[in-house]
Order: C-alpha cells, then sequence, then structure tokens
C-alpha cells in the first residue's frame, strides 16, 4: 500500500501547521496570557481592533508594501531580464550576482544597511552629511522608517524577480521571435507582442505571490526597527508577534494573524487556480 | 535574437546591467572592506580602504558570537532539516506524482495551501504548546518545524522529477516481482537523485538562514543559530562595526562559496518552485 508513504509529510504538516492555525482561530475569541486558562470573550479581541490605531497604521503599511513590491521590483526583474536577453554574452554572470542577496541571511542583510548604509556613523549617510549633505537616518524617521525597510527588501528580492523572469523568456519559442524579426518588429514591439505575452503566466504568479508575500513580511521590519519609530513601521506580523510575547496578549496576537491570513486567502485562491493548470497535464 | 541590435542598444544594455550590478555588489562591497577594518576607520570613513588589514576582527568576532558553538549548532539543524525534508518529501512526492484520482488533487492543494500560510497563524499555540512539553530549546523540535513549512516546497519540486520518469520502468520492476518499496527505493530514488540534491542544497539555505523561528524557539546561549547570534552581537553588545561584519562574512562566505560553485543547481530549484526565503 504505497499510498501510505504520504503520512509522515501529512502527519507532520498537521502537528505543526494545521491544528495550531485552528488553534490560533479559537484563539482569537478568547482572552489569553499564555499560562492561565484561557477566557471566551466572543469578538472583542476584533472590536478592540477596530478601535487600535497601530492596528490601521500596520494594515495600511502592509497595503504600501504590497503596492511598492507589486511595481518596483518587478519592474527592475523584467527590465534587467530583458536587458540579459539583448546582451547575451555574459548572462551567466550577470545571474549569478544579481542572486547573491537573495542568498544572504536576512538579518545580515539587515544588518549591512543599517550600519554600513543609513548609520549616521558609521555608514555612507554620515560620511555624506560630514560632506555637508543634509541625509537623515529613514529608520529613525517616522515619515520614511517603512520606506527604509523596503529598500533593503527590494535589494534583497529584485534579483530572485530577474532570474525568474529570464529563465521564462528563454522559453518563449524561437520561432514567433524570429517571425517578429522577420517582420521588421523593433525591440520594444518584439518585446510587446511576443516576449512579455509569452511570460504572462510567470509574471501573474509573481504577482500573486507577492501579494501573499507582502502581508507576511517579518523579517526586516522585526530587525531594523521593531515597527518603530512610534509605531510607523509596524506592520501585521510584527504587531502579532509583538502582542504575543511582549505584551503576551495571545488572543490579540490570534486575532491580528487571522486578519493576515483573510487576505492571504484571497490571493492563496487565485495562486491555487493558477498552479492548478499547471497540474491538468 | 539575432545581431541586428545597433551599438547603442547594446551600449544601453550594459550601462543598465552594471548599474544593477553595482547596487547588487556595493553593500556586500561594503561588507567585505568593513570587515578588515579597526572600528575607529570604519568611523571615519567606510569607503576608505584599511591601512592595516585587521585579521584580528574575525577571531574576536569568533569568540564573541561563540561562532564555534553557533557554527555547529545551525550545521546540526540544518542537516537534520535536510535529511527529514528530503525521506518524507520524496515518500509523498512519488505517490503524488503517480496518482491521478481527485483525492490525491486535494491533498496537492492542500500542501501548496500551507506554503502560503502567515507562520503566525501557526506559531502562537505552537510555541506556548512546545513550552508546555519541554520542547522550547530544542533542535529537533525546530528541524520538525521547518520540515513543515519547507516539505510542500519540496515535494512539489521533487515530483516533476518522479513525474519524468517513464511509467515503464516501474512496471517492468512489478513484474519482476519487486514490491513497491523496492520499487521505490532501488528504481525511482536513483533516477531522481539530482531532484533530492537540488532539493537539499536549497533547504539547506533556507534553514542555515532562517531567522523568525530559531530566534523564537532556539533561545537559551547554547542552542542559538549562528543566524541568531549574530543578530544578537550586532544588536547589544558591540558598537565595532568592523568585528561585527567580519561576523557576517564568516556566515555569508561558505554559503556564497557554494553557490557560486553550484549555481545552476540553486537557481533552477528556487525557480521551479517559487518559494520566497
Amino acid at each position: 500500500m504505497h499510498r501510505l508513504y504520504v503520512i509522515p509529510t501529512l502527519v507532520i504538516n498537521a502537528a505543526i501547521i494545521a491544528i495550531p492555525a485552528l488553534l490560533t482561530i479559537m484563539l482569537a475569541f478568547y482572552r489569553w496570557d499564555g499560562i492561565s486558562s484561557p477566557v471566551f470573550v466572543g469578538l472583542s479581541n476584533f472590536e478592540s481592533l477596530w478601535h487600535d490605531r497601530v492596528f490601521w497604521t500596520a494594515l495600511t503599511n502592509n497595503l504600501i508594501w504590497t503596492v511598492i513590491f507589486l511595481t518596483v521590483p518587478i519592474a527592475m526583474g523584467l527590465l534587467a531580464a530583458t536587458m540579459m536577453l539583448v546582451a547575451r554574452r555574459g548572462s551567466t554572470f550577470f545571474q549569478v550576482v544579481y542572486f547573491l542577496p537573495v542568498i544572504i541571511a536576512t538579518a545580515i542583510t539587515a544588518r549591512i544597511w543599517q550600519g554600513m548604509i543609513y548609520s549616521p556613523i558609521t555608514g555612507i549617510f554620515g560620511l555624506l552629511e560630514r560632506y555637508g549633505l543634509e541625509v537623515a537616518n529613514p529608520l529613525t524617521q517616522v515619515h520614511t522608517a517603512l520606506y527604509g525597510i523596503a529598500v533593503v527588501d527590494l535589494w534583497h528580492w529584485w534579483g530572485f524577480l530577474c532570474v525568474i523572469f529570464f529563465a521564462a523568456l528563454r522559453q518563449v519559442p524561437q520561432d514567433q521571435v524570429e517571425a517578429a524579426r522577420v517582420e521588421g518588429a523593433t525591440f520594444f514591439q518584439l518585446m510587446r507582442y511576443v516576449l512579455l505575452p509569452g511570460i504572462k503566466p510567470t509574471i501573474m504568479l509573481m504577482l500573486i505571490m507577492t501579494v501573499i508575500w507582502s502581508f507576511l513580511v517579518f523579517d526586516f521590519v522585526y530587525i531594523l526597527t521593531q515597527g518603530g519609530p512610534a509605531y510607523s513601521s509596524e506592520v501585521l506580523s510584527t504587531l502579532a508577534y509583538r502582542s504575543a510575547f511582549y505584551d503576551l496578549a495571545v488572543g490579540k496576537a490570534a486575532a491580528v494573524s487571522v486578519v493576515i491570513s483573510m487576505f492571504g486567502l484571497v490571493a492563496t485562491f487565485f495562486y491555487i487556480r493558477a498552479q492548478a493548470k499547471e497540474f491538468e497535464e | 535574437m539575432t545581431n541586428s541590435e545597433s551599438r547603442i542598444t547594446l551600449t544601453i544594455t550594459y550601462i543598465v546591467l552594471a548599474v544593477l550590478l553595482f547596487i547588487t555588489l556595493f553593500p556586500i562591497g561594503l561588507m567585505v572592506l568593513n570587515a578588515l577594518k579597526p572600528a575607529t576607520e570604519v568611523v571615519s570613513n567606510p569607503l576608505a580602504l584599511p591601512t592595516v588589514v585587521q585579521w584580528d576582527n574575525f577571531s574576536r568576532a569568533w569568540v564573541d558570537a561563540k561562532f564555534a558553538r553557533t557554527l555547529m549548532n545551525s550545521a546540526v539543524l540544518t542537516a537534520m532539516t535536510i535529511f527529514l525534508v528530503c525521506t518524507t518529501g520524496s515518500l509523498t512526492a512519488y505517490v503524488l506524482a503517480r496518482k491521478k484520482i481527485k483525492t490525491w488533487k486535494i491533498v496537492t492543494f492542500y500542501l501548496l495551501a500551507t506554503t502560503t500560510a502567515p507562520i503566525q497563524l501557526f506559531m502562537f499555540p505552537l510555541y506556548f504548546g512546545f513550552a508546555r512539553l519541554g520542547l522550547i530549546n530544542n533542535p529537533v523540535a525546530v528541524a520538525f518545524v521547518y520540515t513543515a513549512i519547507y516539505s510542500p516546497f519540496a515535494i512539489m519540486l521533487l515530483r516533476t522529477y518522479f513525474l519524468a520518469v517513464p511509467k515503464e520502468l516501474e512496471e517492468a520492476a512489478l513484474i519482476d516481482g519487486a514490491t513497491h518499496w523496492q520499487v521505490f527505493w532501488r528504481v525511482m530514488l536513483p533516477i531522481v537523485s539530482p531532484g533530492i540534491l537540488t532539493v537539499a542544497l536549497i533547504i539547506g539555505l533556507y534553514s542555515w538562514n532562517e531567522f523568525l523561528i530559531a530566534t523564537t524557539f532556539l533561545q537559551s546561549q547554547d542552542r542559538l543559530t549562528a543566524v541568531v547570534s549574530f543578530f544578537l552581537l550586532s544588536g547589544q553588545y558591540s558598537t565595532d562595526w568592523g568585528e561585527i561584519m567580519a561576523a557576517a562574512l564568516i556566515i555569508v562566505l561558505p554559503i556564497v562559496v557554494l553557490f557560486v560553485a553550484l549555481q545552476r543547481r540553486f537557481i533552477e530549484g528556487m525557480a521551479g518552485g517559487s518559494v520566497k526565503g
């Protein structure tokens, strides 16, 4: 009975993900400090979120984050991928270098940017300031903290998209490209009418994944600003984490997690539908 | 593309690629450069070359981040995760590649859905549950958490390798009297071993670099992973950025060497499963 081979995977998955996830959904309706026994409070966790300014800041920040990541890295990735297609020579080299930030641990990337670039004492920003250029550390300003973090994640992330798009572009049927060439299409026409439509499924998939990931962002925010200053760069995942482990408001943390998951759920639906096509073969 | 691209197009292309190259390498270059400098020189100018190379940064980083211990912890945790993911994952991928009926589709979609679940959706009950069972600071328990999180990705990738194996091969083995287990172990696994190696590399990379789970579940001094130890070193105790960058380099260097040597496998594997690290 080799169908039983799936059991280890499913047991581990149920114990680590499925059952705790169901417990989280239950906990969202309880008040719990993680130690004493939970008290059922109905919808009051969600109600207090509704009146919580930090929650709305965090939600807005996640939405801003989504917009940034749906545009900037996708555009950078597509640009670099098509340029590599034009250049042809050295594409392996460019790919490997562009991919390097993806393989460096987030904690290390965060510290390099924090200490070597943004810092007014040890960083490039400090150096510029000494040359008389007025640049403030973006991570310490209420209005720029989120964008300061986003730049770091962009640097870490766009190379992945570039490599994915490049791989997809190379699979566009050569005869289509040749045909367009024979018809005398310029490079931009070729891009618009042959290459981009050819990799549309890949672009769509990356857009869907971007929406999902934008609601999961945690590492860079937690390491660079911990949601500060004055909660200005708080996102839902750091809010949940802080509520659970610093304030011991596990019920509130669970409620925030449920909200994150709701946003993810919509995107997940499209993700699975897109992937389902692939499984039809 | 044909050679009809004009000189100007090519020049612009290479300029764009070079600018992106600079953006990518600049922070990495700063890490390497300043890892070799004493703290005072970092402060005066992060861009300047070191007057004397400060190799001492590496030995101090090694001691302060307790790398003898924490790198070992990371290696053990990574090895356990790779082992668990590859064994359980290849079994599941084999079944999912061979079964076409509806139930298996549901399993597949369920696994896909869990790859998109936020860690916060299951982390809090897991943490307090582990605390009650005495599993906090237990690397084996964390290896199981990683396995649950990374398995769907590994399974989807391995499934494509199993799909590529012709059915006739299995049928022939079964006719010759092999059991299902023998078919899997003796026939299928050797054929898909390149896929397993790819999965091992990528899962290894993810576990080595992982931050959120490691910092939450492994907090006692003798259980820290290298990345978390680096995080603590750079956060509280030290303002010596020469030393901090040296510590960063110690963690990053083995990964970069491995990546450059096996880049094709890494890139194809990560693109194949599409999971953000």
